[in-house]
């Protein structure tokens, strides 16, 4: 797994790529929650679309994410979900509670 | 991780009541979570070539690796050189004049016998981090038991391959 960050205005875009599993979630974790309490960023995206796999410590990092950006009255916003991301959050019937876009275009203008 | 046994169709099938089962291959692996992408690149091979169709692939694949993760964190406590053995059998069932095929999936490893208590699954209206894992399991699969013995807790999995006229009920 491999995590970069864009800065653009107000808003961090994280590229992440490959699975995201046990062995890397914690720095999905740490990253994100560094960008959303200590850096303040009032919006951080997910650029997911190179993620193949994200299984339930990857989800609970992003709900940490979540969490964290409700805290502080910043946006978290997910897109490029693939099918097997998009199935594990269904499952988990989180899908609806995060702002989900098909691409990046689209998540920086909503 | 070594593979023990490739994939081997021939010898050894067992009777378990009206069910068959023949071992397909036999994992072990050390309970190190960077091994994990390796296990789900093994098990997506194999339920391709069972004939699972897409879904059901990714579903098994989620359910094993949900396992491994349940175990590395609450069997071991995240040490990373503890054994996990893994046996995928081919499963024939017959049952009121039907008969399906599936994949049965035993996970075992030496931790401390598992509280019923900890298998317990959250309540998913719940907006929080953790504890999603045995549900993604007990939603991907057919079959999920738990059982200890000999100091070794067992999790056996099983998923019916879905033929178009196959009714497929546990």
């Amino acid at each position: 797994m491999q995590i970069s960050s864009r800065q653009l205005d107000k808003t961090t875009i994280f590229d992440v790529s490959g699975d995201i599993d046990l062995a890397n979630s914690p720095a999905i974790r740490k990253a994100l929650l560094k960008e959303v309490r200590d850096n303040r960023t009032p919006r951080v995206v997910m650029n997911l679309s190179k993620v193949r796999y994200i299984d339930s410590s990857g989800v609970a990092s992003l709900v940490e994410g979540l969490k964290a950006s409700r805290d502080v009255g910043s946006r978290f916003i997910l897109f490029g979900l693939s099918t097997s991301a998009r199935e594990v959050l269904q499952l988990s019937r989180l899908l609806k509670i995060f702002e989900v876009y098909d691409n990046e275009e689209q998540a920086l203008a909503g | 991780m070594k593979i023990l046994h490739p994939v081997r169709r021939s010898k050894g099938k067992e009777r378990n009541g009206d069910e068959s089962r023949v071992l397909l291959l036999r994992l072990e692996m050390h309970s190190d979570p960077s091994l994990l992408c390796a296990v789900r690149g093994a098990v997506e091979r194999l339920t391709e070539s069972f004939g699972f169709t897409a879904p059901d692939c990714r579903a098994v694949t989620r359910a094993v690796d949900e396992a491994l993760t349940n175990i590395i964190r609450h069997a071991y406590g995240g040490r990373p050189d503890q054994p996990i053995e893994m046996f995928f059998r081919s499963v024939h069932r017959h049952a009121n004049t039907k008969s399906s095929d599936g994949l049965e999936i035993e996970l075992c490893d030496r931790g401390p016998s598992i509280e019923r208590a900890q298998l317990c699954i959250r309540e998913l209206e719940e907006v929080k981090p953790g504890g999603l894992g045995l549900h993604f399991i007990q939603q991907s699969m057919d079959v999920v038991e738990f059982k200890r013995a000999k100091g070794t807790n067992r999790l056996r999995l099983v998923k019916y391959v879905r033929a178009a006229q196959q009714d497929v009920n546990e």
